[in-house]
């Protein structure tokens, strides 16, 4: 090692190879995800000459280690001396493309996708595109699928020679005998229809399509879903009917859910594919198959789209489609047996009414809301009243108010502590659009009640939820009506209440102002520096400390300083502690 | 009748729901109108005469194609009585009747199985099943399932069998749909699958290749693709006999099979479910090609569980069955990586890691292995030790590590000696390569910023 701090080009390469091949894995992995470092050690012409055949010749290693190559040689182009020589990286990158572990083939490919930009299209031709061939045409299952994936990004700039055997080998490995190799061909099936030319999507991706779709396996049909939408994307409207149609419609009523339940799932996407017309004659019809299917999961999905269905059609139908045909569907949903059903449906089902206006929701929709409030499952409830903004801004929130109540009182209440953290993140919202006057006669009480509940969490979110209602509602709102019920709770028997006067003073203090902070809350902290319990003691330092800048000066000096002091010299180590601390914060000393 | 109705249990979901079954329904419907008129309450075996037995087999064949929704417990409660009891018939014709299968036969009792058993399965309840932690969700209509499975199985296994006719109905496609019924979250319907592929494999020697490739892909996707299937270990049971039965020398495509699929079935999550049915496997490919031994140890080795200690003791458990069996020609070749790896466990923190691992020098076959070859595994195995002996928590580890070393000190006191005198200066030694390291890739990353600086222009080159 002496003498190369004179030449940096001339580390050894015997060293730097030692640490790729250290016996410990997390050292060979470190060694590796370093790697663009001893590239740059041993310089472009060492980096292509000795680095990567040996990096080439040792790719049997732990997965992890070959995970981090393949992402590494991904930005590896300046390291072998830029665009001119980037066909190096190929060979190492081939061998990891073939490996089992999914991950690191993906890796591969990914990197292979992004140095394939960078070779000229002489090099593409002359050395990617027998890469993709070779791969393509491997043994074993792994290499196959990983040439799926390269198609698309060599396609558009090579000869037409080249083009045609690319499509061939496409369609060689869309009718591969392993399964796993057609899954990789349908998932890169809309990506490659993409770059080809239109009359070769006609002749060729659609028959493609049709096999994919109709594959013995669903797993296979499935993924053929999804190229459909992106084939549809591509033709002109007058090709959709004959050459798309049949085989979605076919798909839409698989005999396998999962088949379904994709369709379902990309059924926004595929109705903006294929247009109006389309839409109206078959999409509709097909949605409320979907919304009535005999699996759970598929209703779920279908009914997860309802609304953006209803957005997307075409304005001079709108309306009657939703009434005649979808709306039937929907009110079914609301009684559904199956719960995600039914939750899936109520975080959709209040943006219908921005499209129908006011007197269809009220007459239509707003039955079904109320049906929904009075859910047995509390995460349909949930779903409703966290979507109330959209009701709000058609019909205005007074009209569900009656259910809403019963609703909220409920969900305050629920057994499960998950379900109220969830409502009192949705007071200030309810608040806003409730307004002072109702909340004070109705949920005020509620907002109190959870300050006392037996779990911290709630406690403290219900600390936050009265900052947020203060900005609301102001200052002079606060002192009248939540800063006594609070600073009663200084006198609470149980300790942990009286610690809750502490945070909701700590979350108030800001919101509330100098003023009141000084004249109503200061005293209370003050009297509870005398607690018995030592908890207390410490958190009142606490709070000293964050109510601090919202103090004078003058009041600092006087009367916060002495009880810090005496605290500082208190019998426990944590008061103590925090005394000091916050002395010191305030700059007290 | 052999068969005691079970209970059939039911989960609120799917009771309430009305699922359709997925099939055929005009044909379904259409059986069922059937069903209803041909209703006869004759019965096969006793009430006609030998040469009518045929044609009412075959009629009621084609009757116990109508399939009936057992989500739905109330509807159809006669029917599915007599669907019962005509299949119960349709078993007991099968096991004692001779002379009946004739040649139409054949393409009913397949197509009537088809139409039973033959469904998409359907989503599991609990979103994420996990099947060392869930219940399985039981098959509703398995009192009819039960018996078309049972006569299936009769049917395979009669002497009268033909399987060059069957073949015709029996084939590729059929076994495919087979194969994906082992997903099957109900137990009792696997187990019963089990068999019948088995039976399959056993008769259908034109199917056999197929089979193993398709059971090949389902566990490929198994691994890299979802890591869910439900009859991993029913299949790994077949194939345990498949395997048995290969001829020697073993074929490229079997060793391909070992390399590729089995071991990596070892990276799943849930190996636990099946990793007896998996162990026997691979034992039994060593025992037919101990040349195999070689790979077959580096790929556990290689994936070896790194944060899972139940699965590390799932590993050692296996590797002692594979030791047992070794040759010693074949332990001389991977003795080295191998006991790098044990060295690990016996110092792991986990006592149940270390505990198992220790265990080997109670087995006779592995000690006298170990005797064998002291010069080289003691050097490996010394370090650690040494050191836990000193260092480790658990008072029972240290007394099976003084045990081990007391072996070691037995076997080869002289190297014993040596290494126990060289330990502090090896450890000083390994201290200070470990800071060449360290200053080694200190100097590369200056180099490295060095360089930066460079190309961004603000030193002058």
């Amino acid at each position: 090692m002496a003498g190369a701090d004179s030449d940096d080009s001339l580390y050894p390469i015997a060293v730097l190879i030692d640490e790729l091949r250290n016996e410990d894995v997390q050292l060979r992995l470190n060694s590796i995800k370093k790697l663009s470092t001893i590239a740059l050690a041993l310089g472009v012409e060492r980096t292509r000459t000795e680095l990567l055949p040996f990096l080439t010749d040792t790719i049997y290693d732990e997965d992890e280690v070959l995970l981090a190559l393949a992402e590494q040689l991904g930005n590896f182009t300046m390291l072998v001396g830029g665009p001119e020589y980037v066909h190096c990286l190929l060979p190492p990158l081939e061998s990891l493309a073939t490996v089992e572990e999914t991950v690191v083939r993906d890796k591969a490919v990914e990197s292979l996708r992004k140095i394939s930009h960078e070779h000229s299209p002489v090099d593409l031709e002359v050395h990617f595109e027998p890469l993709v061939k070779r791969l393509a045409s491997g043994d074993w299952f792994t290499s196959r699928t990983s040439a799926c994936g390269l198609f698309s990004v060599c396609y558009p700039r090579v000869s037409s020679t080249v083009k045609a055997e690319i499509r061939q080998h496409f369609r060689t490995l869309c009718s591969d005998d392993t399964p796993m190799v057609r899954r990789a061909a349908a998932s890169k099936l809309g990506e490659f229809a993409k770059v080809l030319e239109l009359e070769y999507v006609k002749s060729d991706i659609i028959s493609l399509f049709t096999a994919l779709a109709s594959d013995e396996q669903d797993s296979v049909r499935l993924l053929a879903v999804e190229a459909g939408v992106s084939i549809a994307t591509l033709l002109p409207q007058e090709d959709l009917e004959a050459l798309v149609m049949p085989t979605l419609r076919q798909a839409a009523e698989d005999k396998s859910w999962r088949v379904r339940y994709m369709v379902a799932d990309k059924f926004s996407d595929l109705q903006k594919a294929v247009g109006p017309e389309i839409t109206k004659n078959d999409l509709v019809p097909a949605f409320q198959n979907l919304l009535k299917d005999c699996e759970a999961e598929v209703r779920a999905a279908a009914a997860n789209k309802v609304k953006e269905f209803c957005e997307n059609l075409p304005e001079d139908s709108r309306e009657t489609i939703i009434m005649t045909h979808i709306l039937p569907c929907v009110k079914e949903l609301v009684s559904d047996t199956n719960q995600h059903v039914k939750s899936a449906l109520a975080s959709v089902i209040m943006g219908l009414s921005t499209i129908l206006g006011k007197d269809n929701t009220i007459e239509h929709l707003l039955p079904l809301f109320l049906a929904q409030l009075k859910d047995e499952c509390p995460e349909v409830r949930l779903n409703i009243i966290s979507n109330l903004d959209c009701v709000n801004e058609v019909i205005g929130i007074r009209q569900l108010s009656q259910s809403l109540l019963p609703a909220i009182v409920e969900l305050a209440e629920d057994a499960k502590w998950r379900v109220r953290l969830a409502i009192i993140e949705y007071m200030p919202l309810l608040a806003g659009q409730l307004g002072v006057e109702f909340f004070d006669e109705k949920l005020n009480s509620l907002c109190m009640a959870w300050l006392v509940d037996h779990v911290y969490a709630i406690r403290e979110a219900a600390t936050c939820n009265l900052m947020k209602l203060v900005e609301k509602f102001g200052a002079e709102w606060a002192q009248n009506t939540i800063v006594p019920k609070v600073l009663g709770m200084a006198n609470d028997p149980n300790y942990l209440h009286r610690m809750t006067t502490l945070f909701c003073i700590n979350a108030l203090s800001e919101v509330c102002g100098q003023e009141i902070t000084t004249k109503h809350m200061l005293p209370v902290v003050f009297k509870m520096s005398n607690d018995q319990v030592a908890n207390v003691r410490f958190n009142v330092a606490k709070s000293l400390q964050k109510i601090g800048p919202v103090l004078d000066s003058n009041c600092l000096q006087t009367e916060v300083k002495p009880v810090l002091e005496k605290l500082a010299s208190d019998q426990d180590i944590d008061v103590k502690y925090f005394a000091q601390e916050a002395i010191s914060v305030l700059s007290l000393a | 009748s052999t068969f005691k109705s079970l209970p059939i249990p039911w989960s609120e979901r799917r009771r309430k729901k009305l699922r359709k079954r997925e099939r055929d329904f005009e044909f379904s419907a259409w059986h069922f109108l059937a069903f209803s008129q041909m209703r006869v309450c004759v019965c096969l075996c006793t009430d006609v005469s030998a040469q009518e037995q045929p044609e009412l087999f075959l009629k009621k064949l084609q009757q116990c194609c109508a399939v009936f929704d057992f989500m739905d417990t109330l509807s159809d409660l006669k029917m599915k009585e007599y669907k019962r009891s005509t299949l119960n018939e349709l078993v007991d014709y099968v096991t004692v009747s001779r002379g009946y299968l004739t040649e139409q036969a054949y393409p009913e009792v397949v197509k009537m199985v088809s139409y039973n058993i033959f469904r998409t399965l359907p989503p599991s309840d609990s979103n994420e099943f996990d099947p060392e932690e869930d219940e399985p969700t039981l098959e509703a209509s398995w009192p009819h399932l039960q018996l078309v499975y049972e006569f299936f199985i009769r049917f395979l296994e009669s002497q009268e069998f033909q399987p060059s006719i069957a073949k015709k109905y029996i084939d590729q496609k059929f076994v495919l749909q087979l194969l994906e019924l082992f997903d099957s979250e109900d137990p009792r319907e696997r187990d019963y699958l089990k068999t019948v592929l088995h039976r399959i494999y056993g008769k259908f020697l034109g199917l056999r290749a197929f089979i193993r490739k398709q059971i090949n892909n389902i566990f490929l996707r198994f691994v890299y693709e979802t890591e869910h299937f439900n009859g991993v270990a029913e299949l790994l049971e077949i194939l345990g006999s498949i395997i048995n039965g290969f001829a020697l020398p073993l074929k490229a495509e079997h060793k391909q099979f070992l390399v590729k699929v089995l071991i990596p079935l070892h990276t799943v999550r849930s190996l636990s479910l099946f990793h007896a049915q998996l162990a026997y496997c691979i034992v039994q490919f060593l025992e037919k090609d101990p040349a195999l031994t070689e790979p077959v140890i580096g790929g556990l080795l290689k994936f070896w569980p790194k944060t899972c200690s139940q699965k590390e003791v799932m590993f050692l458990g296996e590797l002692e069955e594979i030791l047992d069996v070794i040759e010693p020609t074949q332990f001389v070749k991977i003795q080295d990586p191998l006991f790098k790896q044990i060295s690990k466990c016996v110092s792991s923190p986990h006592f149940q890691v270390a505990e198992r691992a220790l265990y080997y020098w109670n087995n006779e076959y592995i000690m006298s292995l170990i005797e064998e070859n002291s010069n080289v595994i003691l050097p490996i195995m010394f370090t650690s030790l040494y050191r836990i002996s000193k260092e480790h928590w658990n008072p029972a580890i240290v007394a099976l590590v003084y045990n081990v070393l007391k072996a070691f000190m037995e076997m080869n006191s002289t190297l014993f000696d040596e290494l126990t005198s060289t330990y502090k200066s090896d450890r000083q030694r390994e201290k200070k390569k470990e800071k060449e390291r360290e200053e080694l890739w200190k100097r590369l990353e200056d180099l490295e910023l060095k360089r930066s600086l460079q190309s961004d222009g603000i030193i002058p080159t």
